[in-house]
């Protein structure tokens, strides 16, 4: 067999689709389980936190998210960018994928900081480098829905996202660290994570598992999504046509 | 297009200055247009003393932040402007067409917007820094930024003006694109300012901003080029 036709099949969609219909449900466990057992620790057997109690735990959710936010955000833009480069349709399909989940995150993060900064800074929101930097993370993942939806010709749609997405991801490390030095030399919220004492290993471990789960989300999520973009693209192909789940 | 020619008679210097010249003749034609931005800053800069209140501690703290602002958002109204003209009658399909480097022509066509709609600003600023009784100091500091930072914002803005050419809500589409991007441009622009009332002094953040346009100098034109050409496949 020639390796190489292995290796490339799969970036075909009438491939692919019935590979991640196959990956779907694995990955679906695999983040429930995760979930479980990240929520099991997160909740019974961290210890309660000595400065914050109780509220603390929300962090096991928003450091999830916080995480798979900016992940999603580079992986959506190397999709975009592959897609860009190589003019591969099932990459740009991926990027466009990956876009919602990222979005989610984003916003979730935002929600459950918002809930953990109530107890901890006294307000719903303060402008602390990271939140506002998630915000803006978020205005980004906005704006590439937004050109992507307004585009109908699906080729332009997927070249002009690329090339926001590229950008976007110069601009993210110069956004984090110019909100940061806005941050710091208007001195607003002095209360830091970073200078929290060390924390507890079944925390961390509560904080990873719960992490892992959410990555696992996003597989199952994005594959889910690419799907069904697949089908709407090709739909007047015949490989469409063919499949047993569009004939009957 | 034609009597320009091409770049081996013009040089790059002449690619540039014929476009810069048709550009600003046009704009010239229609005065009006050069005016509405302008008036637009004045305006959005006048209204928030009234929805502030006419103290003149509070107004000489906002200052730095409220013209950037009004600049951010005067320099995106006039984004549209940049290459729909061109788009609608096939001149921008010429000059895709043409041997010239369209990264060169889009760098005149960047250059032309700053001078109808971004020079203004620059200028007029000085006199609004007065209405929030900004010191002479700081007004040196907002005219340096803002000379630093309104071509940066035509560079930014570019991007977004080409991608979202010919697309359906084009204009409220081009802020959600441009906006986030133009965050750390007004971060260090109107830091500058403060840091200059503060005593702090304004080089690190000037110095910043001017790192983050000779940035958009090498990326923006490249980045706008690509735009332009995915527009008008």
């Amino acid at each position: 067999m020639n390796p190489k036709l292995i290796t490339w099949k799969y970036a075909s969609p009438p491939y692919f689709y019935p590979l991640a219909g196959k990956m779907i449900p694995w990955f679906a466990l695999l983040a429930v389980l995760l979930g479980i057992a990240g929520l099991w620790v997160s909740f019974f057997v961290a210890p309660t936190d000595a400065q914050q109690g109780e509220g603390y735990r929300i962090i096991f959710v928003h450091v999830g998210a916080s995480w798979m936010s900016m992940f999603l955000y580079l992986v959506m833009a190397f999709w975009a960018g592959i897609g860009l480069s190589f003019n591969t349709k099932l990459s740009s399909m991926m990027a466009s994928a990956v876009a919602p989940t990222g979005a989610m995150f984003a916003f979730l993060s935002l929600w459950t900081g918002a809930l953990w900064g109530k107890p901890m800074w006294g307000t719903w929101w303060v402008w602390d480098a990271r939140l506002t930097s998630e915000l803006i993370l978020l205005f980004l993942y906005l704006g590439f829905i937004a050109l992507q939806a307004a585009i109908d010709e699906p080729r332009r749609a997927d070249k002009a996202g690329a090339i926001i997405a590229l950008v976007g991801v110069v601009n993210v490390p110069i956004i984090y660290f110019s909100v940061k030095w806005w941050n710091t030399l208007h001195q607003g919220a002095s209360v830091s994570l970073t200078q929290a004492p060390s924390m507890a290993k079944t925390m961390l471990l509560g904080m990873l598992l719960m992490a892992l789960s959410f990555w696992m989300y996003s597989i199952a999520m994005v594959l889910t999504r690419v799907r069904a973009i697949m089908l709407e693209r090709e739909r007047h192909s015949d490989w469409v046509a063919n499949l047993k789940e569009v004939r009957s | 297009m034609n009597r320009t020619g091409s770049i081996r008679t013009l040089g790059a210097f002449g690619v540039l200055a014929a476009v810069v010249r048709r550009d600003l003749l046009l704009a010239l034609r229609r005065k009006s247009e050069v005016f509405t931005t302008l008036f637009f800053f004045v305006i959005v800069v006048s209204l928030f003393p009234l929805g502030i209140g006419p103290e003149l501690g509070l107004l000489r703290k906002i200052a730095p932040g409220v013209l950037w602002v009004a600049a951010l958002l005067a320099t995106m109204l006039s984004l549209n402007r940049m290459f729909a003209a061109d788009y609608a009658d096939g001149t921008l399909e010429q000059m895709v067409l043409s041997p010239t480097p369209l990264g060169l022509m889009v760098a005149g066509k960047i250059l032309a917007h700053w001078l109808v709609s971004g020079l203004p600003l620059v200028l007029i600023a000085p006199i609004l820094g007065l209405q929030f009784d900004l010191a002479p100091r700081a007004l040196v500091v907002l005219v340096i930024s803002l000379l630093l930072g309104t071509p940066l914002l035509s560079m930014i803005g570019a991007i977004g003006a080409a991608l979202t050419l010919g697309v359906r809500g084009g204009g409220v589409l081009v802020s959600l694109l441009t906006l986030p991007l133009y965050i750390p441009a007004l971060i260090f622009g109107a830091g500058a300012v403060e840091a200059d009332i503060s005593g702090l002094g304004a080089g690190g953040h000037l110095s910043l901003l001017a790192a983050l346009f000779a940035l958009a100098v090498f990326f923006a034109p490249w980045a706008t080029t690509a735009a332009l050409k995915i527009a008008l496949e």
